[in-house]
């Protein structure tokens, strides 16, 4: 019987109990990759022979009795912003076609050294700007659960990998939502730990002070396991925190939500809410209530701005970090049509215009606008100053409540297509989830059941204070196991089956 | 656009019209083992882009990290030129795009540097004797230094008329300070003097706290020449022209003549100066356009989000602010006193660069008169022939004061010394060995003198007779014959002893 449908921490059972290999496991998610990922499209890039390697390795190793990481033989896929020596990284840009890093991420690192074999690096919009995938210079990802529509974004690779049972868990990153987001609408589970909790190094920059990476995966458990694995301090990342993995993992095994206070961010819901997403979302709040917990409103007035503040901080960030991308040390070349002996600089703006899609380019064109010089205080000052104000909005909620819920995204998957014309809506998409990033706060989103209108699944998100990551697990897990004893089965179990080619071995 | 070409004015005419201002940046390579931002070696000429690593390529997803050492560096700079120091300062992103810049963006300090309000003094020899003059910092900050860019295939290696270009990205992240001065006001005529003066203190200074080679013709330590002038007695500053990498001191004092005099020019005949970049040259002794600086470059300065703020404790500056060196000009004035050298001796030491070498030797057992006698004679001599920094001859101290023994000792004199600085810079083991190897201690064998010396009068019969008739002058002549035949190879003041006995 194949392991596909197993979670993570299902898997790590069977392994240390001899029933399956590593090798098998590994195997099957290869089979399962080949038969149905040519209609989703999650990966960018396959790596069988380096997976299957590792799992051997660590069948060996288990063998000879050696003591292995709970999650050594797990197979996972990786985002492709993260980079992994010897096997092409592209962040999901012409510009970096073929690029082969000559380093490892810290996690990667980490990923190698506890035995998880690298399945692949998963698709994502273009140096993970979007909330859709549709900006991949690859070709879009498609949501397991209906193949018309999106699965999220930036971060739909990984989902849509771990929705469709291609791996069992993955890695995002999330910036400005690219974790949550993703895992809402394709019922899977994602954490964007605390800010700093997990080393940026080797993480292909989108905003430098935004970015974090996190776990893509099938249950809470499952991203515990996993953040215990990526998390804490790297000497090589300034901004990564000298301090102790928050206890995520005994927190998801705690599951108690008794006494617990749960603050609503009210502006975090109502207007511009889908109605199923708004049902789904109050039903889970009721089963809270049941569970002990207190429910409590609060509000932070700054969030309104939290958008605009992003779209400026965002731009201004990246359009820096995305300068090094000039076509003089790796990536792609281009010289400019019909220039006979091109300087640097034209051979620079050539590759830009060829190797960045239109999302990248509008970004950069922002982020520029906003640095300049008359403009920056306007902007990107003004814009540092509001991100104090949303900090403050969540340190007095938090004064009130142990957490916070909200939904993860204002809709359901939409289709495919449908707002590629209009860059406004889509970054509405990434309205709930934003404002954690800009306050550097862990946030989760698990599936809390679907859509009645649509029959897409929707997401809850749980946002804590810095570095007490755990709440998360906490509330996500209870939250979890509330649904399952309600459902009976897990949510993506209710998904469609996809169509599956034979693999060819 | 550039103004049309003027004639330039005379040096002391223009000064009888405007006032020079002057503004000095100046970069000093810290000598720190690893970069700024990563851990590569700093080690200067290595094959090109072998001390390159993910972080100091640009590598997509790599990050820095400050190097604490560099931090130090910066600091002790700071408190050096009497710096107030930054409890809390950052980083900021200089965006521009350049092949040599890995990044496209130079990590750099803004308007929150680690070191800012301090002072220096400098003196000047004037007409009316030494003058001190005042020179105030504006800030020291923190930053990363570029690739190097080879142009191939043009005639002048500059990058117009080149063939195609390499980059070693070897010096990419090495750490720099850069220092800025304040507008240096009031110095009249003495603007190139003062110039020369303050980036001359600067090197000894930071070689002094040995946080720098500060080897200007390496590079190591690189000057900008802000120059404005206005018309005499006006307090409001011209426009600036800013001419870049001026890599000697000499060419620091040249720079800002020759900038005076142009700008002069283009005053006198009533157009505006444009603020711009230039080039100095060298060899021709003048500047040229280069960057227009008109429409402002935007670097688009934001705080490098990177890294975090470095906030170094007021135990930590204390306990940095006890390690500096005494400061060169009291160390100057002490080492004068105790050697008893006079004011223009001095000079010509510090002005050899000798100072270090001359402590050395006399801690080494010379007297302060034998050890000035070889650094700034025979030996500063050498140097310049052979266009060698005087610390790099292969001459040590301790040899020195080796040689100067064997003086005192008599069993050499100077001029066979001489040979044994030649044996010491062909590497040929230590002053005994090379004594011995080449066969010089001097005959004290008079048994030789002796037989040398009847040679001698043998040969000069009426030298001889002048001596015996009491005219001991003559002595010379034979002194000299006999030194001949003995190869130089005999203490003189022995032979003419011998000389007189036997005429006598």
């Amino acid at each position: 019987m194949s392991t596909i449908r197993l979670s993570a921490a299902e898997i790590a059972e069977k392994l240390a109990a001899g029933e399956v290999s590593s090798a098998e496991v590994t195997q099957d998610h290869l089979d399962r990759i080949a038969a149905v990922d040519g209609d989703v499209n999650a990966f960018l890039a396959l790596d069988g022979e380096g997976a299957l390697e590792t799992a051997r390795d660590v069948d060996a190793r288990r063998a000879a009795g050696e003591t292995l990481h709970p999650l050594a033989g797990v197979p996972i896929a990786v985002k492709d912003v993260v980079a992994t020596e010897g096997i092409v990284t592209t962040a999901g840009s012409r510009i970096l076609e073929g690029w082969v890093p000559p380093y490892d991420a810290f996690l990667t690192r980490r990923l190698r050294a506890a035995g998880l074999p690298i399945l692949g690096k998963t698709n994502m919009d273009e140096f993970a700007m979007g909330s859709s995938t549709e900006h991949s210079a690859y070709g879009p990802t498609h949501n397991p659960w209906d193949l018309d529509r999106i699965p999220g974004g930036s971060g739909g690779g990984s989902a849509a990998a771990v929705g469709a049972y291609e791996a069992p868990l993955a890695i995002g990153t999330d910036t400005g939502g690219s974790i949550r987001q993703p895992a809402a609408v394709t019922g899977t589970v994602g954490v964007k730990p605390t800010y700093g909790g997990v080393s940026r190094y080797g993480l292909i920059a989108l905003a430098s002070s935004l970015d974090q990476a996190g776990p893509v995966t099938r249950s809470v458990l499952d991203a515990a396991l996993l953040h215990e694995l990526i998390g804490g301090h790297d000497p090589l990342d300034s901004t990564s925190i000298d301090a102790p993995v928050p206890p995520v993992v005994e927190a998801a095994r705690r599951a108690d939500v008794s006494g617990l206070r749960i603050g609503i961010v009210r502006e975090l819901g109502g207007e511009g809410y889908q109605a199923g997403v708004r049902a789904r979302f109050d039903e889970a709040v009721t089963l809270l209530t049941k569970a002990g917990a207190e429910i409590v409103e609060v509000s932070c007035p700054s969030f309104e701005y939290a958008l605009s503040t992003y779209y400026l901080i965002l731009p201004a960030e990246a359009s820096s970090n995305l300068a090094k991308f000039d076509a003089m040390r790796y990536g792609l070349r281009v010289g400019p049509h019909g220039v006979a002996d091109p300087s640097a600089e034209q051979v620079m703006a050539a590759t830009r215009e060829a190797g960045f899609g239109d999302e990248v380019k509008r970004r950069i064109i922002i982020g520029t606008y906003a640095l300049s010089s008359g403009y920056y205080d306007a902007y990107y000052g003004s814009a540092q100053k509001v991100r104090t104000l949303i900090a403050q909005d969540f340190a007095r909620a938090f004064e009130q409540v142990d957490v916070l819920i909200s939904p993860t995204s204002p809709t359901t998957a939409f289709r495919l297509g449908s707002k590629l014309d209009d860059p406004m809506s889509m970054y509405l998409q990434d309205v709930a989830t934003i404002p954690a990033n800009l306050a550097g706060i862990p946030g989760l989103s698990l599936p809390v059941g679907v859509a009645e209108e649509d029959g897409l699944p929707v997401g809850l998100q749980v946002l804590a204070p810095a570095m007490a990551d755990d709440r998360l697990y906490n509330v996500g897990a209870a939250l979890e196991r509330l649904l399952l004893e309600q459902w009976g089965a897990p949510l993506l179990s209710k998904a469609p089956e996809l169509a599956t080619k034979e693999a060819t071995k | 656009m550039t103004a049309t070409r003027t004639e330039l004015v005379p040096f002391d005419a223009a000064l009888e019209t405007y006032d020079p201002a002057m503004g000095l940046e100046v970069h000093v390579e810290l000598n720190t083992a690893s970069k700024m931002f990563c851990g590569c070696s700093t080690v200067f000429g290595a094959e090109p882009n072998t001390q390159v690593c993910p972080t100091c390529l640009g590598l997509p997803g790599a990050l820095p990290v400050v190097n604490g050492k560099a931090v130090e560096s910066a600091i002790r700079i700071g408190l050096a030129l009497n710096c107030s120091i930054a409890p809390w300062s950052r980083f900021a992103r200089k965006n521009y795009f350049y092949p040599d810049m890995p990044k496209n963006f130079q990590t750099s300090q803004y308007d929150e540097p680690i070191a800012y309000d301090g002072w220096t003094e400098v003196t000047v020899e004037t007409d009316e004797g030494p003058r001190v003059f005042r020179i105030d910092i504006e800030r020291a900050h923190m930053e990363e230094d570029t690739g190097k860019s080879l142009h191939v295939g043009g005639s002048t290696g500059r990058i117009h008329g080149a063939d195609h270009s390499l980059v070693d990205y070897n010096r990419a992240g090495i750490p720099l300070i850069e220092v800025v001065t304040k507008p240096i006001l009031g110095a009249g005529k003495y603007a190139p003097l003062v110039a020369r003066a303050y980036v001359a203190s600067l090197r000894e200074l930071v070689k002094a706290l040995d946080v720098s080679d500060a080897r200007m013709e390496q590079g190591s330590m690189r000057c900008d020449v802000n120059l404005s002038l206005a018309p005499s007695g006006s307090d409001v500053l011209g426009t600036r022209s800013e001419t870049k990498n001026v890599n000697s001191l000499r060419s620091v004092e040249r720079a800002v003549r020759y900038e005076v005099e142009r700008h002069a020019g283009i005053l006198d005949a009533g157009q505006k100066v444009v603020q711009e970049t230039r080039h100095w040259h060298e060899d021709t002794g003048v500047t040229t356009s280069g960057r227009e600086k008109s429409d402002a470059e935007d670097y688009r300065y934001f705080p490098e989000p990177d890294l975090v703020p470095v906030a170094p404790s007021d135990a930590w500056v204390e306990e940095l602010r006890a390690t500096l060196p005494e400061p060169p000009a009291e160390r100057r004035a002490r080492l004068q006193a105790e050697w008893g050298y006079s004011d223009l001796e001095m000079r010509d030491v510090v002005g050899a660069g000798a100072i270090d070498l001359i402590e050395a030797t006399i801690s080494a057992g010379a007297t302060p008169t034998a050890a000035r006698k070889w650094w700034l004679g025979d030996l500063a001599r050498r140097a310049n022939d052979t266009a060698t920094p005087i610390d790099e001859l292969g001459v040590t101290p301790t040899q020195v004061a080796e040689v100067q023994a064997l003086v005192d000792a008599k069993r050499i004199n100077d001029k066979l010394a001489r040979q044994v600085f030649d044996g010491l810079v062909a590497g040929e083991g230590t002053p005994e060995e090379i004594v011995a190897a080449r066969g010089l201690e001097v005959v004290s064998d008079d048994g030789a003198l002796a037989a040398a010396v009847d040679r001698a009068i043998e040969a000069n019969p009426d030298v001889a007779d002048k001596i015996r008739d009491g005219k001991v002058a003559a002595a010379g002549a034979l002194i000299g014959a006999v030194m001949k035949d003995m190869r130089g190879q005999a203490d003189a003041g022995r032979v003419r002893e011998l000389i007189i006995e036997k005429l006598s």
